[in-house]
């Protein structure tokens, strides 16, 4: 029993909240690609430039003297995700409208979100220097509730902290809004639409110019929330979100590139794979040495891959799915 | 005609703009050389030629072929690796232990790994098809991984605790560099082989992804690398600062002398490999590519085996890349795996190609040149902003800037990003663009 939970504590909790940072990341980059028709690199910054709002928010509330049960980062996240959204526009305004409007290959737009993104690094590192912040700025205690698993023969509780159950739950909130308003409301069905074929859309009288603005919008606030989840489970840096844009990308090719729910379904599969694949079995499988032969004893550390190697899983897959099947998993709109 | 007039018309013309430029140019390195002094500019000219190696290689990639190729970075780390084990001298300890042994034991159970795919793989020969062979396909590379874990695994153990690393073989440097070239190669054929029919937007994730799984592996093998305790010193190829001294003369001199040594040597191998892709570029070779890269579906029809081409493409950028990033780990006598950044090493890369103009080896060279420098001194001119701003928010009473000096270096990747977004919006095809000569 105690392996099961080890197991719980150690793959399902972590994956878990991994893979809500990687989805809501993921739909950001394929609501882009399949609106825009680029691949997005400035994401990961846009998620970090997310996560330094809601903290400057977190920090002026607490200066404030407010005190408050929740974590700060969370109170001020519908905040920080209209801010964040409204810089999303503005950097669509000043950087990828003008390059659209010239007709530029999605290429040249690629390479631009990659000067985005150096800019934003460089400012933001400008801005609030380049060290390690906690989001938790009010000095507010991680509460862990430890469930009580005597009842099943286990001596060990699951333990799960108390940011870990609001990201779990302000994931799956997010998500059911996302797929209501993807399948119910005008606006939503204007985004599938163009995302299927963006001149039949325009010439079915769909106002482009608005769903690209919604995109950025939807883009934006969820990259500030995929962000400030990630600052609350690490903590926050300049750097924090340009290492985990790749894995985000392999998360949205997974699912197939311009597929919501495929990025979703990606990023906890990417977040999954990372954790198994570092995860020592031996300590689920112990059990396993009473069985065996005398001399064939598990080794101590049984893990696929080396835990400095956990980053080059999400490369591994994904290369293997542009190979194996480019569309991902769900068709995704890669023509 | 009045002289603003005059200089636009003069810019018109593909060779009067190439000549102004390089003098302008020319001008910045003189300034750059004054302010900062003869052994300074020395380092920054001898990085940036190593640097426009690397760019030539890139204009090959993307310029000639219009292929995206984000792992530059992975292919630098490799031909710094590969100078690292060529040129840096033997290591005893390791020779004279069980290493050689047991380096020797994981290369049979990788080879017998890699004999049992290419068995898997053509098992439709005794009647294995469909799913069956999928399955016993992937069986095979399992085994074959936990046949080679089980091999390299105490090997890497045995010499990490005993002899630290395999060291090098001692050899010249310049060997290092071709050795460097020479793996860039191998690497290139696979990557291509794997990667090149992807869609443009997909081989930038794709490579950029394969240069993240070569820097994690190179960092992480400490037992050839070295991983995070670094290698230094290299040697160089010409003489050292301290040879120098040696000989009797003073300090100052012996780095100007020494710099300008390696200087020579560099820009000697720059020369070459740019006369050569020059000439490729004019030829029947450089037309077929550039009729590929315009139109793939055309050239194909026209019986170009257009992703053949395409992985030539690749090898041949890969070589360069190689070989300059075996350059610059020679010339800075440490190899740092931790050091290499994608800022810097790949997308920095991109902005000299796109800035300086992609598909003209000019353009490239020059802005090789030009974006390195403005990279350079963009972090003492940011510091100097920075400064006299403190002095003036201090006199103002709201305090002096803190840490000005790690934020000032987070400038230069701002200015970078200014500079390539300025660059698509104005200038898309860059500052000297490609000049296509057409015949009658």
């Amino acid at each position: 029993m105690d392996e099961l939970i080890f197991f719980i504590n150690r793959v399902l909790i972590s994956g878990t909240v991994l893979g809500s940072i990687y989805a809501l990341g993921a739909i950001g980059i394929t609501l882009i690609f399949g609106i825009l028709r680029f691949a997005h690199f400035a994401h990961g910054d846009m998620m970090t430039m997310g996560a330094f709002v809601a903290f400057v928010l977190a920090s002026a509330l607490a200066a404030a003297g407010v005190v408050l049960p929740l974590p700060m980062g969370f109170v001020v996240l519908p905040v920080a995700m209209i801010i964040t959204a409204l810089l999303a526009l503005g950097i669509d305004k000043g950087f990828y409208a003008p390059l659209r409007a010239r007709g530029a290959k999605p290429v040249t737009l690629l390479i631009a979100s990659i000067g985005v993104t150096l800019m934003m690094q460089g400012l933001l590192r400008l801005i609030f220097g380049s060290s390690t912040k906690s989001m938790y700025v009010a000095g507010e205690s991680k509460d862990i509730f430890r469930i009580d698993m005597s009842w099943a023969g286990g001596t060990r509780p699951i333990s799960i902290t108390e940011p870990q159950v609001i990201m779990f739950v302000v994931t799956a909130l997010i998500v059911v809004a996302l797929h209501l308003f993807l399948t119910r409301s005008r606006l939503g069905k204007a985004m599938r639409a163009m995302a299927d074929n963006a001149a039949l859309a325009q010439v079915s009288g769909i106002n482009t110019a608005l769903v690209v603005r919604v995109t950025w919008v939807i883009a934006g606030s969820l990259a500030c929330v995929a962000g400030t989840m990630l600052a609350l489970d690490v903590a926050l840096m300049p750097d924090l979100a340009f290492n985990i844009v790749l894995p985000i990308f392999a998360a949205a090719i997974v699912g197939g590139l311009g597929h919501a729910y495929g990025a979703i379904v990606g990023g906890f599969l990417i977040a999954f794979a990372e954790t198994l694949a570092v995860f020592n079995w031996t300590a689920v499988l112990r059990p396993l040495n009473a069985i065996l032969p005398e001399g064939m004893a598990l080794p101590a550390n049984l893990a696929l891959v080396p835990t400095e190697y956990k980053l080059t899983v999400a490369f591994v897959i994904l290369v293997v799915t542009l190979l194996v099947r480019p569309t991902g998993i769900f068709k995704g709109a890669s023509t | 005609m009045s002289l603003p007039a005059s200089l636009s018309a003069s810019l018109q013309s593909p060779l009067r703009r190439g000549l102004i430029l390089f003098a302008a140019m020319f001008v910045i390195v003189v300034i750059t050389g004054v302010m900062q002094g003869g052994a300074s500019i020395l380092l920054i000219l001898t990085q940036a030629t190593a640097f426009a190696l690397i760019a030539l290689g890139l204009n090959i990639q993307w310029g000639y072929g219009g292929l995206f190729n984000f792992a530059i970075m992975g292919f630098l780390m490799v031909g710094g690796a590969s100078t690292v084990f060529l040129s840096y001298p033997i290591n005893p300890d390791f020779w004279t232990s069980d290493g050689p042994l047991m380096l020797g034991r994981a290369l049979l159970a990788f080879l017998f790994g890699l004999c049992l795919v290419l068995l898997a793989r053509q098992s439709h020969r005794i009647g294995i098809t469909g799913k069956l062979k999928t399955t016993l396909v992937v069986i095979a590379w399992f085994a074959g991984y936990i046949l080679y874990r089980s091999q390299i695994d105490p090997a890497a153990a045995y010499i990490e605790s005993t002899a630290g690393f395999v060291g090098g073989l001692g050899l010249h440097p310049v060997l290092g560099w071709a050795f460097g070239g020479l793996v860039s190669a191998i690497i290139a054929f696979y990557i291509g082989k794997v990667s090149l029919g992807l869609r443009t937007d997909y081989l930038a994730i794709a490579t950029i992804g394969i240069s993240e799984i070569l820097r994690a592996l190179i960092k992480n093998m400490d037992w050839l690398t070295r991983g995070t305790m670094t290698v230094s010193p290299m040697p160089w190829p010409t003489p050292l600062p301290q040879n120098l001294q040696a000989m009797g003369f003073s300090i100052s001199e012996s780095f100007i002398y020494a710099r300008l040594g390696f200087l020579a040597l560099a820009v000697l191998i720059l020369v070459l490999a740019f006369i050569i892709v020059q000439r490729a570029y004019g030829g029947p070779w450089g037309r077929m590519m550039r009729a590929i890269r315009d139109n793939h579906i055309a050239a194909g029809s026209m019986g170009k085996d257009v992703t053949g081409r395409q992985l030539e493409l690749f090898i041949f950028g890969s070589i360069l890349m190689g070989i300059g990033g075996a350059m610059l780990a020679t010339f800075t006598q440490i190899f740092d795996p931790s050091g290499y950044q994608p800022i810097n090493h790949t997308f920095m890369l991109w902005v000299m190609v796109i800035v300086g103009g992609a598909g003209n080896n000019w353009g490239v060279v020059l802005g090789a040149f030009l974006i390195y420098i403005v990279w350079v001194i963009s972090d003492p001119l940011a510091q100097l902003i920075f400064v006299n701003l403190s002095v003036l928010t201090d006199s103002l009473g709201w305090g002096a800037i803190p840490e000005i000096d790690s934020r000032a270096l987070q400038m230069r990747v701002f200015v970078l990003g200014v500079v390539i977004t300025i660059a698509l919006r104005y200038a898309p095809r860059g500052l000297l663009p490609e000049t296509v000569r057409r015949e009658g």
